[in-house]
């Protein structure tokens, strides 16, 4: 790191690293400056224009998430020009779609919601006028409505800087702009891989996790940091869960290594076998030899199994029984089976698919 | 892994082998497209498959399946023609150099062509890309291991990744990635037939002494089964009774027209499950067993890295975790195991596992912790083998080609591999029951190239019979170049074309890893 660099930012005296934007060191010092378009991990656009800020000296407002911080540089980012101009953004952005709160999935964690809200705006300005696109509804994994989007560009970023998977972009132009796959198709139709990183990504209710839609609103559910199942890499990620159910996932950069947030589809869609009517719910055992699993009570399960092992054990020795433990299970679940077979049956017959 | 995931995305080249990584390990694949296209990262893929990481390399060589030492004794022959082996690093952390040169002098350019089909001359250019990377890392997965040659093949890559002094380095090394959320911690945990936790082995007297101290029980001295293995035994009447918790034989495992008979030939087995699995339906016991979101613990993965998993919900109906099972049953044939949480069991297993003795759940709160992590004030391990190999030197062991157990020739003259697609997992019990996954992938597809099916008249969605020596399967073809002529891939996510029956349990000697990657087989159209 190179030497500090002392800035003002609201009369306050900060020092920040050479290359840091307005935003970051803002961010870091707790001063509120809002943005739209800003997203960690992706390049600065400057798209939104939310993040303006006065800087002494220039003639116009500068886009704080783009501006690198010069030594002596004065910022002033709650003035009333300021204010005006991220106002009349919001306004303008609320009057561009269909904000219907009441049905949206995003009701309650929106960031534009959030935005015009704290900025005190009490009714449109502007006439309202969605560009009345029909809503994505074709697959059952994620739900488009662009009639919500305010084009900030997070999603495209997201595909291909973060997932690298290059299925989004803009399209046309003006007012006439939208996101979404080439040839404007939809998602199903298109080389998407439904990681689902747009999803995250999205401010608004533009983009959404299909399977969780009337299934719980934000400040009722209770999100469970957890380890995905699947594959080795171990996501960290959320499960949201309302009324006993999970009924959504989201990954979550706060929680860093090993996947900065991502998810893939089978962590994101994935788990839907958790609340499957399939789930077996109590024990089964074939009590005559050839017939069939019938259900019994735990009592019965256990006594059945502990004693039919002690009696092939006692017949036919230890090495008589083998276990395979399980590359699914907890570490503590594999300790406690190879424990139970290495200790109580007395064989070391254990083994689990790492080869497979 | 010896390093560390994020290691890939700053590091100067990636060699990725036998990984499908975009489908199989997809977050990883973000790291290794993002080291591409933004931080400069060059990519070499050797895979016989063109698979979506080719579209990112600098370098694909398409070997033959199956010759992959033969390829890597060729880089690593190339390297040393030309002086680009880190000397000084052989010279102070290796031993058995000497007999490694000795092998691959003859494993000239030409002659891995002939053998591979590699190019000579993208075989020289990759020797020379991987050698003259200041930092490269290599990361690869069943489709180096799932070989008669498969611990051959990792040494392969060891030995390379030595010859160049890449391992026990920032951003090098030699990285399986595994498949399964915890077959790493499986492994740390001792569920195998040779090594309590911490790969402490039951042939050791003093490891035997220590757990036989701990559990307060006399412990067997002889390693075990695998489980290839135990299925050959239970045919021959040698094993009565099998204890399966959470695996799936049925749909996974190779020839399984033999692993069938192998339960059935049972006179008791026992299947803790989330489902009625076609492996719970041959049990004379099953147990309802919660999910990974119904219970506390921990997984380890790919990169050591020990993350909690947490309780989110309740398990249904009567269900209970796996770990409370094991104990109740123990308790009852005379062994009291009394835990009161997954938390007790992992005070335990850090009181015998010495890599994993500085952590706890208290610790975990702040994030995970990559083993060794031996004392409660170590930052955790990202890479293996800093200055100093774990067992001293690093040992370079030398390796000569063999062809895999099975190739075509008249008879069945198709080269068939097995692999898993994006939107399913293993024998699919999970992913089959989310509709998203059914939505973009609703049923199984063998994948072969234009060529092949013009020749034999297949077309996009034709269905199609394999034929192996063991069995038949009929899927419906996918025609795609992804797939080398000659060769048909298919996955094993479907029990309706469980491709499985087709394929050979020939046995890697050491890692007794069956050869799912190759076998052979016929192709009809069905008419």
């Amino acid at each position: 790191m190179g030497d500090k660099i002392e800035i003002i930012i609201d009369e306050r005296k900060v020092f920040a690293e050479p290359g840091e934007t307005i935003l970051h060191v803002a961010r870091r010092e707790g001063i509120f400056i809002p943005t739209l378009c800003h997203y960690p991990g992706t390049t600065n656009v400057g798209a939104c224009r939310m993040c303006v800020v006065e800087v002494e000296g220039m003639r116009s407002l500068v886009a704080a998430c783009a501006m690198p911080v010069s030594p002596g540089m004065r910022i002033k980012t709650d003035t009333k020009r300021v204010r005006d101009a991220q106002r009349i953004i919001l306004e303008l952005l609320w009057a561009a779609g269909d904000h219907n709160c009441l049905t949206c999935e995003k009701n309650g964690a929106c960031e534009l919601q959030d935005l015009i809200y704290r900025f005190g705006i009490e009714e449109p300005r502007f006439k309202i006028t969605p560009p009345g696109y029909e809503k994505e509804e074709t697959s059952v994994m994620i739900a488009r409505d662009l009639n919500k989007c305010i084009l900030c560009g997070r999603c495209v970023r997201a595909c291909n800087e973060i997932q690298v998977n290059e299925v989004l972009d803009f399209s046309y132009r003006g007012s006439r702009a939208k996101v979404g796959p080439a040839f404007d198709t939809d998602y199903r139709s298109s080389e998407c891989y439904f990681c689902g990183e747009c999803v995250d990504a999205c401010p608004v209710g533009a983009i959404t996790f299909k399977p969780a839609r009337f299934k719980g609103r934000p400040w009722e559910e209770r999100k469970v940091k957890t380890t995905c199942t699947y594959c080795g890499v171990g996501c960290q990620m959320d499960l949201h869960v309302f009324d006993g159910k999970v009924f959504k996932v989201s990954g979550n950069a706060a929680y860093g290594e090993p996947n900065g947030g991502s998810l893939c589809i089978k962590g994101r869609f994935g788990l839907e076998f958790i609340h499957h009517p399939a789930r077996l719910r109590v024990p089964l055992i074939r009590r005559k030899k050839g017939g069939d699993l019938e259900e019994a009570t735990w009592e019965e399960a256990l006594d059945f199994v502990a004693q039919r092992l002690r009696e092939i054990k006692e017949k036919y020795g230890a090495n008589s029984i083998a276990g395979l433990a399980s590359a699914r299970a907890t570490n503590e679940e594999n300790y406690i089976f190879q424990k139970f077979i290495r200790g109580v049956i007395g064989t070391n017959n254990v083994d689990h698919c790492a080869r497979l | 892994m010896t390093n560390s995931i994020k290691e890939l995305e700053t590091t100067d080249l990636i060699l990725a082998t036998g990984t499908n990584t975009t489908e199989n390990h997809p977050v990883v694949a973000k790291m290794v497209k993002r080291a591409v296209k933004f931080n400069g990262a060059k990519l070499i893929v050797i895979d016989p498959r063109k698979i979506d990481l080719v579209r990112y390399a600098d370098l694909w060589l398409r070997q033959h399946p199956g010759t992959d030492v033969a390829v890597f004794n060729g880089l690593m022959h190339v390297i040393l023609n030309e002086g680009l082996e880190a000397k000084e690093y052989i010279r102070e952390r290796t031993e058995g150099f000497d007999a490694l040169k000795e092998v691959v002098a003859k494993y000239t350019p030409e002659y891995v062509e002939s053998i591979s089909g590699v190019p000579a001359k993208d075989l020289v250019r990759a020797a020379r890309m991987y050698a003259q990377a200041p930092r490269a890392a290599i990361i690869y997965a069943m489709g180096l291991t799932q070989h008669i040659t498969g611990t051959d093949n990792v040494k392969s890559v060891a030995n390379l990744a030595m010859l160049c002094g890449n391992v026990g380095i920032e951003g090098g090394g030699v990285n399986p990635l595994r498949g399964q959320n915890n077959v790493q911690g499986a492994c740390d945990m001792g569920a195998l037939p040779n090594v309590f936790s911490g790969y402490q082995s039951v042939e050791s007297l003093e490891a035997r002494d220590k757990f036989e101290r701990a559990w307060k029980t006399k412990l067997p001295d002889k390693s075990g089964l695998t489980i290839v293995e135990m299925m050959h035994a239970a045919v021959e009447g040698k094993i009565k009774a099998m204890y399966i918790m959470g695996e799936n034989p049925m749909l996974s495992d190779p020839d399984l027209t033999h692993v069938e008979e192998a339960l059935k030939s049972l006179d008791f087995l026992v299947v803790q499950e989330l489902f009625l699995s076609e492996t719970a339906r041959l049990a004379d016991c099953v147990f309802p067993v919660a999910s990974f979101a119904e219970k506390d613990g921990t997984f380890t993965n790919t990169e050591r890295r020990v993350q909690r998993i947490r309780k989110a919900v309740d398990p249904p109906g009567e269900a209970k975790a796996d770990w409370e099972i094991i104990a109740q049953v123990a308790t009852r044939m005379g062994y009291p195991m009394d835990y009161h949480s997954a938390e007790d069991i992992f005070e335990e297993i850090r009181k015998v596992t010495p890599s994993y003795a500085g952590i706890s759940y208290e610790r975990l709160e702040q994030g995970g912790l990559q083993w060794p992590c031996p004392t409660t004030d170590h930052p955790g391990t990202r890479f293996l083998h800093k200055d100093k190999f774990t067992r001293g030197k690093g040992l370079f062991t030398a390796i000569e080609y063999i062809p895999p157990a099975e190739l075509p020739d008249e008879e069945y003259p198709f080269l068939l591999t097995t692999g898993r697609v994006l939107y399913h997992y293993h024998t699919g019990t999970m992913t089959r029951l989310s509709r998203g996954a059914v939505e973009r992938y609703p049923e199984s597809r063998a994948e072969i190239n234009p060529v092949d099916a013009r020749r034999l008249n297949i077309g996009e969605g034709d269905e199609i019979r394999l034929t192996s020596r063991r069995g038949e399967v009929r899927v419906k073809a996918t025609i795609t170049e992804k797939s080398p002529p000659g060769v048909v891939f298919m996955n094993f996510h479907f029990h309706e074309a469980p491709v499985n029956i087709l394929t050979n349990p020939a046995l890697d000697p050491i890692g007794k890893i069956p050869e799912l990657k190759v076998c052979a087989v016929r192709v009809e159209k069905v008419s």
